[in-house]
């Protein structure tokens, strides 16, 4: 019998190897205790929470518990159902106008994750024949939603608008295309010139699908991401997000102008064929967007603690994944994974948790530590967690 | 009709500054074996290529191409 499992050797070897250097598993940590977004207790100790895609800090906001706990008494735990059939309630409509009402776009369609909203929508409108082009730093709910769908997948290097424009040109012009970019990339915090990129794309008769799952609600005058930010919203045909980053919960979405787009809702096969959220979590996130929509003293909180912090790392000595504060997203660059993992863990000992990342999630081989900011971290925090990163980058030698 | 031996040089013209283990190359030398390459090597070639030839090749492609001589021919038939 061929063990199925010997393809894993390599990674499995690669993580007993680490271990053995008597580092902590990064990849295992447990939080007992979660006081708030920004503090939580993991190994009897309290830490600070700098590795969260909680920007807005809104996962502990009283309206949006209360609205969950409500939504729970009154319908049950979950829907045991598909979207399609017995489990659309009323507050998965009523996230979906709260959608429609962030966004000011007609139509809006709730899915079970993020994840799973790239794999629909990505896999369900680009099929044979058509091609998607894409960035080649995309996220792996993107690479699975081409390899799910049947479309002749395009990859062009990462944020470059003439790389994009030439393979545009190459294709047949009478194919179908769809282009797939992100507001910011999350492994490096940088942020697309979708400006650039949407009018070559609309040029070469494309389709347009953004990804802002890392910018809702802080970036744009509405909060409605890079492409408001930009000013070429209204040139994007479909925007993909995320309730488990700024709305503090947990589900997906598509929102979208197009005239035919509730037709996905039978096509789709991520959104027909799994359960619908539970009544609690769409009550909950509804409360939660149409908070967002006036959360502009947080959002500039945020920024302050995202530029505070980005250069005090970068005056500590530290590399970091971009030159200026682009998002919520401070990456720090480490030699390797090693070192990295060390890094991380003696930040943990001193009661911080960053994100560490590594290959394939990473681009370009990196090892990172990953810090994501949120808009209820106090400016003392932010000053700990520069004082905590200069003891563990003394300490494992990264900064000098 | 390209010639392919002009294909192949170009190629492997091509393959020059990413072959850092100076293997040498024939129809039969292979991307992840011989010449040892990971993905982002593969990426930044495929975009060399690519750009030469005008040419688009897909992931779809991509991932049914091992060899130098597998490349070789799809080029041809791309340019065609």
């Amino acid at each position: 019998m061929t063990d199925l499992f010997s393809k894993f050797d390599p990674l499995i070897q690669q993580r007993e190897n680490l271990l053995a250097t008597g580092v902590r598993d990064p990849f295992s940590l447990v939080m007992d205790e979660v006081k708030s977004p920004t503090v939580a207790v993991c190994n009897g100790r309290e830490t600070i929470l700098l590795g969260t895609y909680n920007y807005m800090g809104m996962t502990f906001d009283p309206d949006v518990i209360a609205a969950g706990k409500k939504a729970f008494d009154e319908f049950g735990a979950g829907t045991t159902g598909s979207r399609v059939l017995n489990g659309t309630f009323r507050d998965h409509r009523d996230v979906e106008e709260a959608l429609k009402e962030f966004y000011a776009m007609d139509h809006a369609m709730v899915f079970s994750t993020g994840y799973q909203a790239n794999l629909g929508i990505i896999s369900t409108i680009a099929g044979k024949g058509d091609f998607i082009i894409l960035d080649i730093d995309s996220h792996a709910s993107i690479y699975d939603g081409c390899k799910m769908g049947d479309a002749e997948v395009v990859a062009f290097r990462h944020n470059d608008v003439e790389a994009l424009e030439k393979r545009l040109k190459r294709l047949p012009p009478e194919a179908g295309k769809l282009v797939v970019l992100e507001g910011v990339y999350s492994m490096l915090g940088d942020v697309a010139p979708l400006k650039e990129m949407i009018r070559v794309s609309k040029e070469a008769g494309a389709m347009v699908l953004v990804d802002e799952a890392h910018s809702m609600g802080f970036i744009g005058e509405h909060g409605r991401g890079v492409a408001e930010e930009q000013g070429v919203i209204d040139d994007v045909d479909f925007i993909i997000g995320t309730f488990s980053k700024s709305v503090g919960t947990v589900g997906g979405f598509c929102v979208s102008n197009h005239p035919k787009f509730e037709v996905m809702r039978l096509v789709c096969r991520p959104y027909v064929f799994t359960a619908a959220l539970p009544p609690s979590v769409m009550a909950s996130s509804a409360t939660s967007i149409r908070k967002l929509m006036h959360g502009s003293n947080k959002r500039a909180h945020l920024w302050e603690n995202s530029k505070t912090l980005h250069k005090g790392l970068r005056d500590l000595g530290f590399k970091l994944g971009t030159e200026t504060p682009q998002s919520a997203i401070i990456a720090v660059i480490m030699p390797d994974l090693e070192r990295g993992a060390m890094m991380w863990a003696t930040l943990l000992e001193n009661g911080l948790y960053v994100n560490l990342a590594r290959p394939p999630a990473t681009p370009a081989g990196m090892t990172l530590l990953r810090c994501s900011l949120c808009a209820e971290h106090t400016a003392e925090q932010v000053s700990d967690i520069l004082k905590r990163f200069e003891i563990a980058g003394r300490a494992t030698g990264i900064i000098s | 009709m390209t010639d392919r031996q002009t294909v192949f040089d170009k190629v492997a013209e091509l393959i020059g500054p990413f072959n850092k283990k100076g293997a040498d190359l024939s129809d039969a030398t292979t991307f992840q074996h011989d010449l040892e390459w990971d993905s982002l090597t593969v990426m930044d070639f495929v975009a060399a290529v690519e750009d030469e030839f005008d040419i688009i090749i897909t992931m779809n492609m991509q991932a049914e191409i091992e060899t130098v001589g597998q490349l070789v021919d799809a080029v041809i038939k791309l340019g065609s």
